[in-house]
Formats: structure tokens, C-alpha cells, sequence
């Protein structure tokens, strides 16, 4: 019940933070040139993003201390964190489109990180259907792990095939080997919104995890 | 390791007599196979679109199926019986299980292919005589990668509801990137492009097959044991 009550509380708290990134989006940082106002998207659509690939990194590296410790408590948040990123990467694919519209002009393109992040939601389809599909819960939690892992070992053959596909998609601006290319005021803006979207996610895995184990408190567990 | 060979040998003999003896499997396969090359053949327009500009996608598409619908049946007949449990009961790794299903799943899918490339030859017009060397090794090569991970999944997969519908859902994502780069190559190959050209292709598709095949005969005791 404890995560519960917590999670919701960070939950609330980085809801009540995710509003204020807006208001500081749209109103106190300055409006990019080119783009006009369709670029404040970036400040969602990025820190979507990134919590999308947390999530199956985590489920990935709880998958493999699932197998190696055979903890129930590691399945419960490879679980919870697979809902979760499916949640942020339904909130990324839908964004993308809105932004690559306008500025684009097509909803949608083959390029390496839109065909890795649709991966990255079929992939977390799949995990959730699975364990959906298993009833017995020890099965269950040990097919989820060898899945997962399977999925984190198949992201970078991804990526590889298709990163020499033409591209639309703008090329890194922070996380590069030289300074970051962003503004001062717009950096500050995302850095605060991959913050607030961290939150967000620790507090909805929480809420998940909780009710996970409540969960399993009323299934009777089979080896 | 020569235990692990020779148990997985054992498992492979054993699963080829079991299609040896009934052949439904196989023939269905086979036949699908056929028809799957049929209705590409009419889902375009003939006078828009010249075979040749179709033919790698047909013949890749075709082949994806046709691995699908084999790896249905690779653990589906251990379930009858609970042969499974008998073969888990035997004093051979869990490791050398695998390897021999792959075996068989190999031999099964391959033989399936032997059939209907000339046929594909025949149907598209395509003259694969020329290049047939480097397009079977694109074939060998992505058809591991497609069963090494199909094996494994279609081990879980049988367990569960649903199981004919999960094997594809779980299993496309892991076939798109060997799809991808034997599409990239069979391409090439057809276009009469030297085989230069597809060589970083050929080594994706093998650093694939061994990333899979080993990291399958590490996971796979984890998917069988009780």
C-alpha cells in the first residue's frame, strides 16, 4: 500500500511540476525562428522520448537481475515499467507526427529514431500480451524476462539497420561530443521537462509496482 | 561440448522422423508457401509494376511466413502426450534441446526454400542462376537469424492462450531487422551490383545469427524448466 501512497504522491507533485514547464515553455522562454511556436512541442515530445527508453532499459536490466537473483520483486517492476513506457511512448509517437506535420511537411517518415521507437511500443506491446497470455505467475514472470532481454538485445541491431536510411530528423543537439547547440533559456526549459518527466515516471512505476503487489498478495503463486 | 552435439543430433533425428513419417506439417508449409508466392504474384498491378522491381520483397515476405508457420508446429507436437516432459526428463542439457530443435527447424525451413525458389524463379521471371551463390548465403544467413529467435519464442509461446496468434506478434519486431538487410541484398544481387556492395549487409545478418543463436542457448533452459 506504502508505494501506493507515495507513488501518487510524486505522481501529483510532477504533475503539478509538468504544469509549470508549460507555463515556462510557452510564456518565459524565447520563440525559435524558423519553426515559430509548433517547435514548443519539442518540450514534451523530447522528454517523452527519453522516459520511453528508461522504461525498456530498465525492464531490460530487471529482466536479467530477475534471472540471476529470481526476486518476484524485479518481474513486478519490469512489469510496471513496461505499462508505464508504453504510456510515454504512445505520448512520443503522437507528438512526433503533430510536430513533423507542419515543420516536415508528412506526418511520418522511415527515419532511425521513429522506426526504433515504433520498435520500442511494438516491443512493448508484445511484453504486455505475453504476460497477459500466461496464467501460471512463475512462467509468466521468467517467459517476460527472457522476452525483455531479447528486446534490449535487439535495440541496437535497430538502430543499426536503420541508421543509414535518409533522414528528416533533426541530428543530436544536447547529448553530442561537442557543447550543446541549444540556447541557453530553451535548455534550461527541456533539462526542467526530462526532470519532471523522470518524475513522472518514478511515481507512476510506483503507483504500478504497488498495485502489483497487491496483486500478488491475493494470487496464490506458483513456482 | 561433444555431449551437447551429439544429444542435440538425437533431438534433430527425432523431430525429422516425426515430419518424415506424417509430412502434413511439411506439405501444408509448402503448399502455403506456394500460395503466399500466388498472391503476391496478383496483388499488383502487372502493367504498373514490373516483377523484377517487386521480386526481393515477394521472395523475403515469403519466406518470413513460411519460417512463421514452421516454428508454429516445432514445440506444438512435444505438447501431445506430454512428450516435452519425457524429453526434459532425459539426461541431455536443456542447451543441446534447443540447438536440436534448431536443427530440425533449420533443416524444415530450408528444405521448404529449396522448393520454392525455383518456383519464385519461375512465377517472377527472375534469372537467380547468375547469383545464386552469394543469394544462398543471404538465405542461410538471415533464415538462422529468423529461427534461432522463433525457436525460442514458439518454446514459450505454446504454453500460453492464444498461442498461434502470439508466435507472429512477439516474433515480427525480432524477423524486421534480418528482413531489412535481405531485402537490402537480394536487391543488390539482382540489380547486378558486385558483391562489394552488400558485404556490411551479410556481416549485420552474421553478427545477428551469432548474437541470437547464443544468447537463445542461454535462455532457452530458463523458458523449460519447472
Amino acid at each position: 500500500m506504502n508505494h501506493i501512497r507515495v507513488g501518487r504522491w510524486i505522481s501529483g507533485g510532477a504533475l503539478v511540476l509538468l504544469a509549470g514547464v508549460y507555463v515556462r515553455a510557452l510564456a518565459f522562454t524565447p520563440v525559435e525562428r524558423s519553426q515559430g511556436l509548433a517547435q514548443k512541442i519539442f518540450y514534451v515530445h523530447v522528454p517523452a522520448a527519453w522516459a520511453t527508453m528508461l522504461a525498456m532499459g530498465l525492464v531490460g536490466v530487471a529482466s536479467i537481475l530477475f534471472l540471476m537473483l529470481k526476486d518476484d520483486r524485479f518481474d513486478r517492476f519490469a512489469a510496471s515499467s513496461a505499462e508505464v513506457g508504453t504510456a510515454f511512448s504512445l505520448v512520443m509517437l503522437t507528438t512526433g507526427p503533430m510536430w513533423g506535420k507542419p515543420i516536415w511537411g508528412t506526418w511520418w517518415t522511415w527515419d532511425a529514431r521513429l522506426t526504433l521507437t515504433l520498435f520500442l511500443f511494438f516491443l512493448f506491446i508484445g511484453y504486455l500480451l505475453l504476460r497477459s497470455a500466461v496464467t501460471d505467475a512463475g512462467l509468466r514472470a521468467r517467459y517476460s524476462a527472457v522476452l525483455g532481454i531479447c528486446g534490449l538485445v535487439l535495440l541496437p541491431f535497430i538502430h543499426l539497420s536503420v541508421y543509414f536510411f535518409r533522414t528528416l530528423h533533426p541530428q543530436p543537439i544536447v547529448l553530442k561530443p561537442s557543447a550543446p547547440s541549444l540556447p541557453g533559456p530553451m535548455l534550461v526549459t527541456l533539462l526542467c521537462s526530462v526532470t519532471v518527466f523522470t518524475l513522472l515516471y518514478v511515481g507512476f512505476v510506483m503507483q504500478r509496482y504497488g498495485i502489483a503487489v497487491v496483486r500478488d498478495e491475493s494470487e496464490p503463486h506458483h513456482g | 561440448m561433444r555431449d551437447t552435439l551429439r544429444a542435440a543430433w538425437l533431438v534433430l533425428r527425432k523431430d525429422l522422423m516425426l515430419e518424415w513419417r506424417a509430412r502434413t506439417a511439411f506439405l501444408s508449409t509448402l503448399v502455403f508457401t506456394v500460395l503466399v508466392l500466388l498472391v503476391f504474384n496478383f496483388g499488383r498491378d502487372p502493367t504498373a509494376i514490373g516483377p523484377l522491381d517487386l521480386a526481393p520483397s515477394v521472395l523475403w515476405v515469403t519466406f518470413t511466413f513460411a519460417a512463421m508457420l514452421a516454428l508454429n508446429r516445432a514445440f506444438q507436437l512435444e505438447l501431445e502426450n506430454q512428450a516435452l516432459d519425457g524429453l526434459l526428463l532425459a539426461p541431455v542439457s536443456r542447451s543441446s534441446i534447443y540447438l536440436g530443435k534448431l536443427g530440425a527447424n533449420l533443416a524444415f525451413v530450408a528444405v521448404v526454400q529449396a522448393i520454392a525458389l525455383p518456383l519464385f524463379a519461375l512465377f517472377f521471371n527472375v534469372d537467380v542462376v547468375p547469383v545464386l551463390g552469394p543469394l544462398l548465403a543471404v538465405m542461410v544467413l538471415a533464415t538462422v537469424g529468423f529461427v534461432a529467435v522463433g525457436t525460442l519464442f514458439s518454446a514459450m509461446v505454446i504454453r500460453t492462450r492464444f498461442a498461434e496468434l502470439l508466435l507472429p506478434v512477439l516474433l515480427l519486431p525480432f524477423l524486421i531487422p534480418p528482413l531489412i538487410w535481405a531485402v537490402m541484398t537480394t536487391a543488390k544481387l539482382f540489380a547486378g551490383r558486385p558483391l562489394s556492395e552488400v558485404a556490411g549487409w551479410l556481416r549485420l545478418l552474421a553478427a545477428y545469427d551469432i548474437v541470437f543463436v547464443a544468447l537463445a542457448t542461454v535462455l532457452f533452459p530458463v523458458t523449460v524448466s519447472e
